[in-house]
């Protein structure tokens, strides 16, 4: 195709290309100018000097942080929790998905089930009410209510659903002729086959543990017990609390009494899991969102 | 008979044999019901006056009094207006600009460039508001980048932002847009790449422009996808943000952005008003299962969009 392009067309491409970049630039920004932040001079970073760029490199910040005991404990529960989560999350979307991915004419009860779940959707005790449940359970205060709670979770299991009820039907008939039962069905000739679907879900529970900050903050009471994205929190929402009606000179001054070299260096160690799995979670979850979410 | 059947339903391994089927669900169903079902039994203390060491079986039932109360409060009507500004700002922005940038990346001819902004624009999406609070705070603070840039270009003194009733809801606004835009981006750009390419050699031959290209064929062929994001994000409008504004408001702007939710887990975890925070909560939902429901209601009777 031979096209003629007008000199309006060409001015329209470089502003194009420059808002896009300009956009992009501020989707990494941030991530640069914390670590560039947290590889700076601690006076560099007071006075603003760091914006792109590390000002008088230095690695005072990581090699206080290294000492810094309570940190890397609320990195470890992050860890545990990522761990264990994850891996309770995605047994319960698999042996609840495949159930319910089963025809009427299989499993009559299914729509029973579906409705029992689905009004979750919808319809909750909401903040007060969840957290005087989760006092009479005694999980105030313990690692599992960080767990627990999310176990089963109905949309994630819809996703799955979804994705087992698009295989090709032929292939279960075949063994079930050949006489395996639900739990071979599933286990043998379903997940295999659901590989793409498990990866992003995978993914998605990992991100989603390692993000979490509110649950850790509302039922533990004790800060040993919180989980890096809390600890992360808590820190800004304390410093947040001490902001109340102050003249800009206390301003200036709040923000250079809290260490911001640290600060940059928490920050940065945190982002630095999702950036290291961000190439997978850009190949699943994009595929993901384009096929199994909205639907035209 | 009835034994022969049953000796027969028993033959009916594999495929018929619905026991397994209801072992693999009852992990979910003890799930559902503890964590998603007590607590809504647990509402009943928004009808109490709920003291939390005698329990829900001692407290005095109270009617309607705890809902009189919070309607009174000032602050409940301030948090119910700041809700749904907050939240219809975020609906149609988080809409808008990822239409516009995704528009844009259509018209780019480079696919390494096309393919490394989708990339870069999605990144936030999976940051935790624990993490990008902290950089968009310390971005915007008294001594940030953005008061240093401002003063290098045109010497203005510097502004406390996150102190100031006027630019914080703004500040609110933008960065949870800017956060949630990259899947919206790539929803809409998968769904304009799919548009027939023979409409736009049709346009081409007819003398329409790239622009009259972008107004006459991608839009049309993309508003039932635009629809249904905006009554989706309509149905949530007294959902604005609960774990991004606990986490950046501080007590000088809670005029400008103290939402339903923060004040709910203000009365309750701060005040000790259980009874109080319960009802409000409830309220809260009520009302947001009739937007949910309806929005829901209207996506089933105008389009194909299906949850389940």
């Amino acid at each position: 195709m031979k096209v003629k392009h007008s000199v309006s067309y060409y001015i329209y491409q470089v502003f194009n290309t420059l808002v896009l970049a300009l956009v992009a630039l501020s989707c990494i920004f941030p991530i640069l100018h914390v670590l560039s932040m947290s590889l700076s001079s601690s006076s560099a970073a007071m006075a603003g000097r760091v914006t792109f760029f590390p000002v008088d490199f230095s690695l005072a910040a990581y090699e206080y942080l290294i000492k810094k005991k309570d940190f890397f404990h609320s990195v470890a529960i992050s860890g545990w929790r990522v761990l264990i989560g994850t891996i309770i999350n995605m047994i319960m979307i698999v042996i609840t998905a495949y159930p319910l991915s089963r025809p009427t004419s299989q499993f009559p009860k299914r729509n029973v089930y579906m409705a029992f779940f689905a009004l979750t959707m919808f319809i909750g005790g909401g903040l007060i009410p969840t957290y005087m449940v989760m006092k009479g359970l005694h999980l105030l205060d313990n690692f599992w209510v960080m767990i627990l709670p999310g176990a089963m979770n109905i949309w994630n299991v819809i996703i799955m659903m979804n994705f087992i009820r698009g295989l090709p039907k032929a292939v279960e008939e075949s063994a079930f002729l050949d006489g395996a039962n639900h739990w071979q069905t599933l286990f043998q000739v379903i997940l295999p086959m659901a590989k793409p679907a498990i990866a992003s879900l995978l993914l998605f529970c990992m991100i989603g543990h390692w993000n979490s900050w509110f649950d850790g903050m509302f039922y533990m009471n004790n800060p040993n017990h919180y989980p890096m994205a809390t600890y992360l929190a808590t820190q800004i929402i304390n410093n947040n609390q001490s902001m109340t009606n102050m003249t800009p000179e206390q301003l200036a001054l709040l923000s250079s009494l809290s260490e911001k070299t640290v600060r940059s260096a928490q920050l940065f160690i945190s982002v630095v899991p999702i950036l290291i799995v961000y190439p997978f979670l850009q190949k699943y979850f994009v595929k993901g969102i384009t096929v199994g979410s909205v639907k035209e | 008979m009835i034994k022969a059947r049953q000796k027969q339903k028993k033959k009916k391994s594999g495929l018929y044999n619905t026991g397994q089927l209801h072992l693999m669900l009852l992990p979910a169903v003890i799930f559902t019901a503890i964590f998603a079902y007590f607590p809504i039994f647990g509402l009943v203390m928004a009808f109490q006056d709920y003291k939390p060491l005698i329990g829900f079986r001692e407290s005095d039932f109270v009617g309607l009094s705890q809902f009189k109360y919070i309607f009174t409060m000032p602050s409940f009507r301030q948090a119910f207006i700041n809700t749904i500004i907050i939240s219809f700002f975020k609906i149609i922005l988080s809409i808008l600009v990822p239409l516009i940038l995704s528009l844009m990346l259509n018209e780019v001819t480079k696919s390494w460039f096309k393919r490394s902004v989708q990339t870069i624009v999605f990144i936030p999406y999976f940051f935790s508001w624990a993490i990008l609070a902290g950089m968009i705070l310390e971005i915007f603070a008294y001594d940030g980048v953005v008061n240093n840039v401002l003063n290098s270009l045109f010497h203005t003194s510097p502004i406390a932002f996150l102190v100031s009733n006027k630019y914080f809801r703004s500040i609110i606004i933008g960065s949870d847009v800017w956060k949630g835009m990259g899947y919206n981006t790539v929803l809409l750009l998968a769904a304009i790449t799919s548009v027939d390419p023979t409409l736009y050699e049709a346009a081409e031959v007819d003398g329409a422009g790239r622009w009259k290209q972008a107004l006459h064929i991608t839009l049309p062929d993309i508003a039932p996808m635009i629809a249904v994001l905006t009554v989706l994000g309509l149905g949530n409008i007294l959902n604005a943000g609960f774990e991004q504004i606990l986490i950046m408001y501080n007590p000088t702007v809670e005029k400008t952005v103290d939402i339903l939710d923060t004040l709910v887990y203000r009365l309750g975890m701060m005040n000790h008003q259980y009874s109080a925070a319960a009802a409000m909560g409830l309220f809260k939902s009520v009302i947001s299962l009739i937007f949910v429901g309806t929005s829901y209601l209207i996506l089933y009777k105008k389009s194909d969009y299906r949850v389940f």
